[in-house]
């Protein structure tokens, strides 16, 4: 069934930039004040979801092709990864650690590995939601 | 700082992790997953003889300071648990290399294994009582998509049960540990076990004590079992035997830990409580062990008495009962893993579930046979196997206080075990055979293999008894004295 959703791909297609926009602003500001790769993982899932609900699933899956079970494993190793890095280098599991580097146009800025961490906590939100919610539209044949 | 102690954690969701994208390739994903367990059990090993010497270990997640960051302790009783799960755990993978089909193997049974394991291990590691909850759910939600995988009709239906109880339990957890943590103003566990201390146990936390009472027992199967022989008895033999060794165990180490560190103050009401829990378990898991004639079932009600009779030694509560109880409880982890691969691989030879539809299997399968004849032996504590010790230390523990009635339902249940394993034994091992040598199914190398291992390791517990008295003696010492473990947490770095 074909329905008429002019409004919502028109506006979609602006508003998908906002979240995404507004979801990498959460996700990089997390570890010092609100926000964080959990948030951050869950809107910018929502604009994925939002993509999809607009056109349709082939469509996404042509621009945007990846499988999203794969997408939540690599953001959960990449979370465990920087826990079990913190062991090779001989301090306690899960420490954390930062610098400040002088970087050609943003000038001085702070580097976390913590922002390491929340990278693999939001692909970890962002690929369990989007499978959830795939395999629920499926279901539905 | 000692990062071994995280290792039974991360190590396995770091590899399950790894083996999703190693989907296609079936032979890897057993070699890997094997290697991983083996390696566990190896570093458990070495942490339990570095417990002996340097005392209990702490690792404080990323050098936050208790009661402030969160923290693996590991003391000997959790250690010794993590080593017997790792080596079951191993076992019944070699079991599900050959049976649980590629089917399986293939929708990510290994790494889900392996999170099992890990939300396993990390029950048993942690020093926090939320790091508790979340274990749990690791656990939980890898035993969810196990008893699922395979997707066959009672599979779906023992599933939702299992779940919706599951989820029950879980939101009760939570709302103890707000209760807690409102209370108190801490979730470090050895940090709560001061202030209650401190506080005095008034009426408001042994409500709480008594809410993570219901709660632990909804997950060990003490008196709220009525989910677990259904759930049990569905999914493929390896998971079965899983489960039945390590997701039970899991609630009781629960119950020790919260009913020895945190609330011992007011022994009236939760010992004799749990006391009356696990003579009722006893009682109704006998009735059941007995009552019905499929094997599955009644494996699962033998699961529900050693529940019972683990927490007696609880509810004495005396160090020797403790340690009875800890002996009881490494050594059903191997039995009913046993017992479990036993009762699955005989449906499978025959094909029948129902003890008086199978007869005659010794003459077809020696072997086997003697396997289920000794683990009849072991888990009705005939010495010298390994049931014996932890029945003989529980009973010298209840003799020791006076708690008689919990004495004669302890022992009084282990003939029912005898009963109710002898009945399976001589209606399907005895008798005469109903296979012919034509239809004889073939004993596969990779089912027998795992039996006999568990065999051997249920043999050398009850021998080396005395090789171990020393690791249970110093668990049972730290839980029966909290200031040993809290020391260890709150006493800074040494």
């Amino acid at each position: 069934m074909k329905i008429n959703d002019v409004i919502l791909r028109t506006i979609s297609r602006i508003v998908v930039f906002i979240i995404l926009t507004f979801g990498v602003y959460l996700f990089l500001s997390g570890h010092n004040t609100p926000g964080g790769g959990f948030i951050g993982g869950l809107v910018l899932a929502s604009a994925i979801v939002l993509l999809y609900l607009s056109t349709d699933i082939e469509t996404v899956q042509k621009s945007l092709p990846l499988d999203f079970k794969y997408v939540a494993a690599v953001g959960v190793l990449l979370a465990t990864a920087t826990g079990f890095g913190s062991i090779l280098f001989g301090v306690p599991f899960m420490s954390q650690t930062f610098a400040y580097f002088d970087l050609p146009i943003f000038g001085v800025t702070e580097l976390t590995t913590v922002t390491i961490f929340e990278a693999g906590v939001a692909l970890t939100v962002v690929g369990v939601l989007v499978t959830i919610i795939l395999s629920i539209s499926e279901d539905g044949g | 700082m000692n990062n071994l102690i995280v290792l039974p954690l991360i190590i396995p969701i770091m590899v399950g992790i790894i083996l999703v994208f190693l989907r296609p390739y079936v032979k890897l994903q057993r070699a890997i997953s094997l290697i991983t367990m083996i390696g566990i059990a190896v570093v458990s090993i070495f942490t339990l003889n570095r417990i002996q010497t340097d005392g209990i270990i702490r690792l404080d997640f990323a050098g936050w300071q208790p009661p402030f960051g969160i923290l693996f302790v590991a003391d000997s009783f959790a250690m010794l648990l993590v080593l017997t799960a790792s080596i079951v755990t191993a076992i019944c993978l070699i079991h599900a290399f050959s049976s649980i089909g590629e089917r399986h193997e293939k929708m990510y049974f290994y790494p889900f294994v392996l999170f099992l394991v890990a939300g396993v291990n990390g029950s048993f590691l942690t020093g926090d009582l939320f790091n508790l909850f979340v274990c749990f759910e690791v656990m939980l939600l890898a035993s969810y998509v196990l008893i699922t995988l395979g997707g066959t009709k009672p599979q779906l239906r023992e599933s939702i049960k299992y779940v919706v109880i599951n989820i029950l339990a879980s939101w009760f957890f939570l709302v103890a540990l707000a209760y807690l943590y409102g209370t108190v103003g801490t979730l470090n566990m050895a940090h709560i076990s001061e202030r209650v201390a401190e506080a005095g146990q008034g009426p408001l936390l042994t409500t709480i004590s008594i809410l993570f009472l219901i709660v632990f027992s909804l997950k060990a199967g003490l008196l709220l079992f009525f989910w677990l022989p259904g759930s049990y008895s569905v999914p493929p033999t390896a998971v079965a035997a899983l489960f039945g060794a390590l997701l039970t165990k899991v609630g009781i180490y629960a119950l020790f830990r919260t009913f020895t560190l945190i609330f011992y103050h007011d022994p009236l009401i939760s010992q004799t409580l749990i006391g009356i829990m696990a003579g009722i378990t006893l009682i109704v898991g006998c009735i059941g062990a007995i009552a019905f004639k499929d094997v599955r079932l009644i494996v699962s009600y033998n699961v529900v008495i050693a529940v019972g009779f683990i927490l007696i030694g609880l509810a004495v509560g005396t160090e020797t009962s403790i340690a009875g109880s800890i002996y009881y409880i490494i050594h059903d982890m191997i039995a009913k893993a046993m017992l479990f691969l036993l009762a699955g691989t005989m449906i499978y030879l025959t094909g029948k579930s129902k003890i008086d539809e199978m007869s005659g299997l010794i003459r077809n399968y020696p072997l086997f046979g003697w396997m289920f004849f000794l683990v009849t032996c072991s888990l009705a504590g005939i010495p010298p196997l390994s049931g014996f010790v932890g029945k003989i230390l529980v009973g010298q523990g209840a003799i020791e206080s006076g708690s008689y009635v919990l004495l004669t339902l302890a022992f009084l249940s282990s003939i029912v075990v005898l009963y109710s394993l002898l009945r399976i034994f001589l209606n399907t091992i005895f008798g005469e055979t109903i296979i012919s040598l034509e239809d004889e199914k073939p004993m596969k190398m990779g089912m027998i293999i795992p039996i006999v291992l568990l065999g051997i390791a249920t043999i050398s517990l009850g021998l080396g008894a005395e090789f171990l008295s020393g690791y249970v003696a110093d668990a049972a010492h730290t839980l029966s004295n909290p200031s040993v473990y809290i020391d260890a947490v709150m006493g800074g770095d040494k």
